[in-house]
């Protein structure tokens, strides 16, 4: 416990240190988070069109979509708030400066993190935020206790899920050295393509979502119990397997960190 | 208390031909050259010694360093430091170490380089009292008093390598290691970061390692010099030796004929 609250709290002065560089150029602060409040607005107005010439796609209804990309919106935005420092990874890597990392006494991941903290990403969580609200009273779901648990659970899944494939990009970085950019259609295509559940996408995406990289647990089958349309109330656990996922990606990172060669002098 | 035996470490290097095509044909087709960085290498190094690792460029002085600092994983061979072996302890061996890296810094760039120092005392646990300590030392002793509130961008190279260099010594590690530390330097710079690299071994005991091709700083610092070549130590002795050795009174000439001698320039 004590070392939990030690971690916490060298995160924290982290991003206080972050926060005090960012504000050192001002105006590029509060335009980047201007900015970012304006970009995801357009996917949610997509959806919106979309819905003006159909009334259903693939079954589910307005309402049902606007839940699920309210979910996975916020589950992407949180997870990219504090697990996104991973980004910039490859160039950490090539220009050997994970070298000072691994000479202190701290966990790497964590001091990855903490280095790249970037607060533009607080506008996007905001602006997760205000769909996420207005997806949950405009939906019609009614929320009983069950649907809440389900909710937080997925949530919970979905920032595990993500962060998971964070890891997994960072840790290709260590054998490749460049950033494997097809790694976006995970992360980034993840959060376009999610805000349909994904059976929408056909059998085999569903098994794929399923198996490999495991979406559907922390959308698509919870999503069911949420929308009432399956009484299936172990539902709602579906999203912890997300753990064994992020447990994967965390044992290839520290192959990974084994497998460091530095570079240079 | 540092020991060293028979290491070994190979990298693998890409190598290719110039051209467009022979870039296409490598994408598809690698080839790799093993190039021995560290070829059966031995020593072992006393309590509050100071010593020099010189040798050419790519003799392996880097790979060396970044060994005994827990950064590589050597493939085969012993290496114990305080009874701990450093890539397997990398934890606990590098709360007791300091490294300066010549040129890459470890201080955050935007911000004042007393945040930088704070962000160090919560890394490696110091406790608030042993930090104002250690800070006014080093403050009185490299003249920081008017450095420490301005932003690391705005330092000289001179100034910023003695906030390098107090960064790394916030938490008086055992050992301290300096990889080219005077590099660029001007000579009052130079002369200050020696002059207190001794003080530092002489008040507070300080093992200090130091790689450099300024021939002052090995003649300033250390009674003892070891010489590497090819991956191999070729030399273990003190500055008299090389002078011998090399076949001049003057460092630099017999420095480079040694090189010369032993075919390792």
């Amino acid at each position: 416990m004590h070392r939990i609250k030690d971690c916490v709290n060298l995160y924290a002065h982290y991003v206080s240190l972050n926060l005090r560089s960012a504000m050192q150029h001002k105006a590029s602060f509060f335009l980047q988070i201007a900015g970012q409040l304006l970009t995801s607005m357009t996917t949610f107005l997509g959806i919106t069109f979309m819905f003006m010439r159909f009334e259903q796609v693939g079954g589910y209804t307005y309402a049902d979509i606007l839940v699920c990309y309210s979910i996975v919106l916020l589950q992407f935005s949180l997870a990219e708030m504090f697990v996104r420092g991973f980004d910039a990874f490859s160039s950490l890597v090539r220009k050997g400066e994970f070298d000072r990392v691994l000479v202190r006494p701290r966990s790497p991941i964590l001091q990855v993190l903490g280095a790249r903290f970037e607060f533009t990403r607080v506008g996007r969580l905001l602006q997760a935020l205000i769909v996420f609200s207005y997806g949950v009273r405009a939906s019609g779901v009614e929320w009983t206790p069950v649907r809440v648990l389900t909710l937080i659970s997925m949530l919970l899944g979905g920032i595990l899920l993500f962060a998971g494939l964070y890891l997994m990009y960072a840790s290709f970085c260590f054998f490749t050295l460049e950033g494997l950019e097809f790694m976006n259609i995970f992360t980034d295509g993840a959060k376009e393509y999610g805000k349909y559940p994904v059976d929408v996408y056909g059998e085999r995406m569903k098994k794929f979502a399923t198996f490999v990289i495991p979406y559907a647990l922390v959308q698509y089958y919870p999503l069911q119990l949420l929308l009432g349309r399956s009484d299936c109330w172990y539902c709602m656990l579906y999203p912890l397997g997300a753990v064994v996922f992020l447990a994967a990606c965390y044992a290839f990172w520290r192959f990974g960190v084994r497998h460091y060669t530095s570079s240079g002098s | 208390m540092i020991e060293m035996q028979h290491i070994r470490k190979t990298y693998r290097v890409m190598r290719r031909s110039a051209g467009f095509k022979e870039a296409c044909r490598q994408l598809f087709r690698r080839e790799h050259d093993e190039i021995r960085a560290l070829d059966d290498v031995s020593f072992a190094i006393g309590d509050g010694e100071i010593v020099s690792y010189m040798g050419p460029n790519g003799a392996g002085k880097s790979s060396t360093i970044k060994i005994l600092s827990g950064i590589l994983t050597p493939d085969s061979g012993h290496c114990v430091i305080d009874g701990l072996v450093p890539w397997k302890d990398r934890m606990k061996h590098v709360a007791r170490i300091g490294v300066v890296f010549g040129q890459r810094s470890q201080l955050w760039w935007d911000i004042p380089v007393i945040d930088s120092f704070e962000l160090l005392r919560d890394i490696y646990r110091v406790d608030q009292r042993r930090y104002e300590q250690n800070l006014d030392e080093l403050t009185a002793l490299l003249q920081l008093e008017e450095l420490l509130r301005t932003p690391t961008r705005q330092l000289s190279l001179g100034q910023r390598m003695r906030c390098e260099i107090a960064a790394s010594l916030i938490h008086n590690p055992r050992i301290l290691f300096l990889d080219e530390p005077t590099i660029g330097l001007d000579a009052v710079s130079k002369l200050a970061v020696r002059d207190f690299v001794k003080k530092q071994n002489r008040e507070h005991g300080t093992t200090v390692i130091l790689t450099t091709h300024d021939m002052q700083d090995i003649a300033a610092l250390a009674e003892r010099v070891i010489l590497i070549g090819r991956g191999r130590i070729l030399l273990d002795g003190t500055l008299d030796d090389i002078c011998r050795e090399g076949g001049s009174g003057d460092l630099e000439q017999a420095a480079a004929g040694l090189y010369r001698k032993l075919d390792i320039a």
